[in-house]
């Protein structure tokens, strides 16, 4: 150190040598990320903004409730059957891995596993519809289950690796706690562990829903009903769905089309947004009283 | 008192480095051939009851040895508390006693666990039905999320003691001091219970599938004066019923609630130190009197 950089211990405390210039570097930097930041909730707003102006006209008992030409009924119960029948899948089998993940399996086992899980959540979902298209369309027929298979593979990591976090929130301190107690330790996963993390294992599961809801691409392969003038509730024939209806409408390329369209985009935006916000609510509730 | 006065301390180091062995042999030295099997026949707490017979325990984390060949027997009934400095191996000892440390990545053991002539780490063992016998009441208070009622109902209800479940649990709060602080809101919530009762309902949680030995880690050192003198008084009225080890990094504790204290250390005899121990006594006699100068050295502040 040259004596110059030590400051005289008798100077005003004002800003000395180069403090200015990196003061300055520093703002740019904080103003850079805050704009990035108003950015992203700016393209949020957007959107919402957008379906809503457009799609809030449309909102009507009649149309949610009855079939086509005057309402989308048969879409919204085919996406909720679909999503219900998906999540039914999921879910257990998410819920599973994530315990292998967090009670059972060592480093050696988890780490790939999540790797695995990741890879899946990256998947495009057009490929893993067209993989269930070959699977259980192809020389059958198109089918809500069908749909629902696909829409499973795409919840299911979503499920394992959120609920895999929340366990991972579950204090050691517990586990200890029943092992000590001479507990067989799948007794404790039952009656310790799981019913702690069940808020945060419930919110995993509804992000996934919302973001199965709105997948397109392989509901378009798997179960693309364009008629919409009947409610269909049988899983193994083709059922109506939202995304596949509002892909039809926006290739018509009529104006009331677009307006229809414009209001399932609405229904579709609230749906997953209010399910995201309860979801993250729980999530904060449960982690509170993991934490308290 | 107790029987702690009756006892021969001479002949306890003796004891606890070769427990197998009959107590007559050990007396041979300095009492005259004949009188010895009529010595040791009219005071049979000359050889009291092991619980415990650790032989030449070493365990190691990894490459890493946390102890070396510990050998001490723990009597059945008393209080027995492992003192020592940090990093000692005392709590992995304590640990290795239910088979706790099975779940710590690395953890390997040599020599011999005994409990009551069962080979704890025996091959047909299952380290579930050990934990059943042998209870652990942690550092931390560690209650379930649950109501006061269903953190002592838990271990009875998943281990089929369904029968007499409310006497049950009300007798575990009883014997953990906490019945009469607690009997109006059995309901409520665990968490929201005062550290030092947090801690008695842990205890009573262990006692209520009546364990035959609790293991008892440091299970004062987040609570305040008043908490601990609560937990100390509980010990002694657990004395007797149950065989306890204890660790504590509280010398006076070890001095008030203990029949036995073993005293472990940081032993560098290789090239890195490893936990020993060094001497095993009376409480008294460890306090008062220790053979050992390390253990003299740590018990009157001259070390670390």
């Amino acid at each position: 150190m040259s004596p110059a950089s030590v400051p005289d211990p008798m100077a005003p405390l004002t800003p000395s040598g180069n403090l200015r210039r990196r003061q300055l570097v520093s703002r740019v930097a904080e103003i850079a990320a805050t704009a990035a930041a108003v950015l992203a909730v700016a393209a949020l707003a957007l959107v919402i903004y957008s379906v809503v102006i457009r799609g809030a006209k449309k909102i009507s008992l009649d149309f949610i409730f009855t079939a086509a030409p005057t309402g989308v009924g048969p879409m919204l119960l085919g996406t909720l059957e679909i999503a219900l029948i998906a999540t039914l899948m999921a879910m257990p089998i998410g819920v599973l891995i994530a315990l292998l993940l967090t009670e059972y399996s060592s480093a050696r086992v988890a780490r790939p596993l999540k790797l695995v899980l990741d890879l899946l959540n990256g998947l495009p979902s057009i490929i893993l519809g067209l993989f269930v298209f070959a699977l259980l369309v192809d020389h059958k027929q198109q089918s809500g289950f069908a749909g629902a298979v696909a829409l499973a593979i795409i919840e299911l990591p979503l499920i394992a690796r959120g609920s895999q976090e929340v366990l991972q929130l579950v204090p050691g301190s517990l586990r200890e706690a029943s092992d000590a107690l001479g507990v067989a330790r799948w007794r404790s996963v039952l009656t310790v562990v799981l019913p702690t993390a069940l808020g945060g294992i419930v919110t995993s599961t509804v992000l996934a829903v919302a973001r199965a809801a709105g997948e397109t691409a392989p509901l378009i392969l798997a179960s693309s009903n364009f008629d919409g003038k009947s409610f269909v509730l049988n899983p193994f024939e083709a059922m109506p769905n939202v995304p596949t209806w509002i892909y039809k409408l926006s290739e018509e390329g009529n104006s009331e089309g677009f307006n229809e369209a414009w209001g399932m985009s609405l229904l579709l935006v609230s749906f997953i947004l209010l399910a995201s916000l309860g979801a993250r609510a729980l999530l904060a509730r449960s982690k509170r009283k993991l934490s308290s | 008192m107790n029987s702690r006065f009756d006892l021969a301390d001479a002949d306890d180091l003796a004891r606890d480095a070769q427990p197998q062995v009959p107590s007559r042999v050990r007396v041979q030295s300095n009492v005259p051939a004949g009188l010895t099997e009529t010595t040791v026949e009219m005071r049979p707490q000359l050889a009291p009851e092991l619980v415990f017979d650790a032989q030449q325990v070493s365990i190691f984390y990894g490459a890493k040895q946390a102890l070396a060949g510990v050998t001490l027997g723990i009597r059945r009934g008393q209080i027995t508390a492992l003192i020592g400095p940090s990093g000692c191996g005392k709590t992995t000892f304590l640990r290795s006693l239910n088979r706790m440390n099975d779940a710590v990545s690395g953890f390997r053991i040599e020599g011999q666990v005994l409990y009551h002539g069962h080979d704890i780490y025996g091959s047909n063992v299952d380290r579930v039905e050990v934990r059943r016998r042998i209870g652990m009441v942690f550092q931390k208070p560690n209650p379930f999320p649950k109501s006061i009622f269903d953190n002592v109902a838990w271990a009875p209800r998943n281990l089929g003691l369904r029968h007499g479940l409310d006497e049950r649990v009300e007798g575990a709060l009883r014997g953990a001091a906490l019945w009469d602080e607690v009997k109006d809101r059995l309901k409520d919530s665990a968490l929201g219970l005062s550290g030092g009762q947090q801690q008695r309902l842990c205890i009573a949680r262990a006692i209520a599938i009546e364990p035959d030995v609790l293991l008892l880690d440091e299970p004062a050192s987040a609570l305040d004066p008043i908490a601990t003198g609560a937990i100390e008084e509980l010990m002694h009225s657990l004395k007797g019923r149950f065989t306890i080890v204890i660790v504590t990094h509280n010398m006076q504790q070890a001095a008030r609630v203990a029949d036995r204290t073993a005293f472990f250390s940081l032993e560098t005899g290789g090239e890195k130190p490893v936990g020993s121990l060094i001497e095993v006594d009376e409480t008294e006699r460890i306090f008062a009197d220790p053979r050992d100068p390390r253990t003299r050295d740590y018990v009157s502040g001259r070390f670390g």
